[in-house]
């Protein structure tokens, strides 16, 4: 079942009319213009909230600034970030599938090549999410990899397989989330606030649920770009 | 002009051509591109807006919004695909009707 996407080109799919379009283009020129006028007017040295992070950066646990943010400061973010991965990937799955674009086995290069880059992308992810406590890198950036990874084992034509995609999937999508909201619930139990980490052992709780993000991270964008439930009957 | 400014002047600038192409199309694939176009306006402004600190280093608080942004972008750009895909299922195309229903 092969479709093309008829992308018709500009001038036929907009019908609308060319004074509409005249009004249209001046209307956003002058919104452009407003938002340009107000963007240039800012002052050209604002600190923002750097000098705050970096005072607190000693108590974050982690030496990397964005790090520290993410995962200690506004923790609170990235949980709920990690809610709306899980529930787009809801939304993808509660649509019925999307039918296989096509049965045929990918071609040699790309089955060689996805066997050669699969484990190196696999070997950088780690690498990322180990350097986030320092460095650029963390469960974001690791996480796009990872799932890049699975975006070329899905289009080199690889499957996981049926003992795996029913409950073992579903602990690894939900785990990022699960963790941090258990970790969330814990640290208010003991007397903090939500997220609020224990001084001594902060580094080592974040890299925990930076390892169990970036897992969840990396299936989710698999999953995502499969679109259909894996094991699901087309209801079509 | 800084180079921040100007970096921030450009994503405007994305975003306002993503934004005209939103409301000119009628094919759902290209709705979805513009409003990707005009989210990575929003973080470019978001990231050249974070330049303006003092010291060597960048206002992190920005960053880590725009990473949580991409990721959230990328999730919602699955989900508008899989609809339209579902849209040209169920109609045929995946075009908006030019002519509201009366």
């Amino acid at each position: 079942m092969k479709k093309t996407m008829n992308l018709k080109p500009m001038t036929e799919g907009g019908k609308i009319r060319t004074p509409l379009r005249l009004l249209l283009i001046v209307l956003l020129s002058a919104l452009a213009a407003g938002l340009g006028y107000a963007v240039s007017t800012l002052s050209s040295q604002a600190p923002g909230l750097s000098e705050w992070v970096a005072a607190n950066l000693e108590s974050s646990g982690v030496s990397n600034p964005v790090t520290a943010v993410l995962l200690n400061f506004r923790g609170y973010d990235t949980v709920l970030e990690m809610g709306v991965l899980l529930v787009a990937l809801l939304g993808v799955w509660s649509l019925g599938g999307i039918p296989e674009q096509r049965e045929s086995s990918a071609g040699p290069v790309l089955d060689m090549l996805s066997r050669l880059l699969v484990p190196v992308l696999i070997l950088v992810a780690g690498y990322l999410l180990w350097a986030g406590a320092d460095a650029p890198g963390g469960a974001f950036q690791a996480g796009s990899v990872l799932g890049a990874a699975g975006v070329l084992l899905l289009l080199a034509g690889w499957r996981p397989e049926p003992r795996f995609a029913g409950l073992p999937l579903r602990i690894i999508l939900t785990m990022g989330l699960g963790l941090f909201v258990v970790m969330g619930i814990v640290s208010m139990l003991m007397g903090g606030r939500l997220l609020q980490y224990p001084r001594s052992f902060a580094g080592v709780l974040i890299l925990l649920i930076e390892a169990a993000a970036t897992l969840s991270i990396g299936m989710t964008l698999a999953a995502l770009f499969r679109g259909s439930r894996p094991g699901a009957k087309l209801d079509r | 002009m800084s180079p921040p400014s100007l970096y921030a002047l450009v994503g405007i600038g994305l975003f306002t051509l993503g934004l005209y192409a939103l409301i000119v199309h009628t094919h759902l694939l290209r709705k979805i591109l513009a409003i990707n176009v005009m989210g990575s306006g929003v973080f470019l402004v978001l990231v050249a807006l974070a330049a303006r600190a003092r010291e060597a280093a960048p206002d992190p608080v920005p960053h880590a919004m725009v990473i949580t942004g991409i990721v959230v972008a990328v999730s919602a750009t699955a989900l508008a695909l899989a609809l339209m895909v579902r849209v040209r299922a169920e109609t045929g195309r995946a075009e908006l009707p030019e002519k509201r229903p009366e």
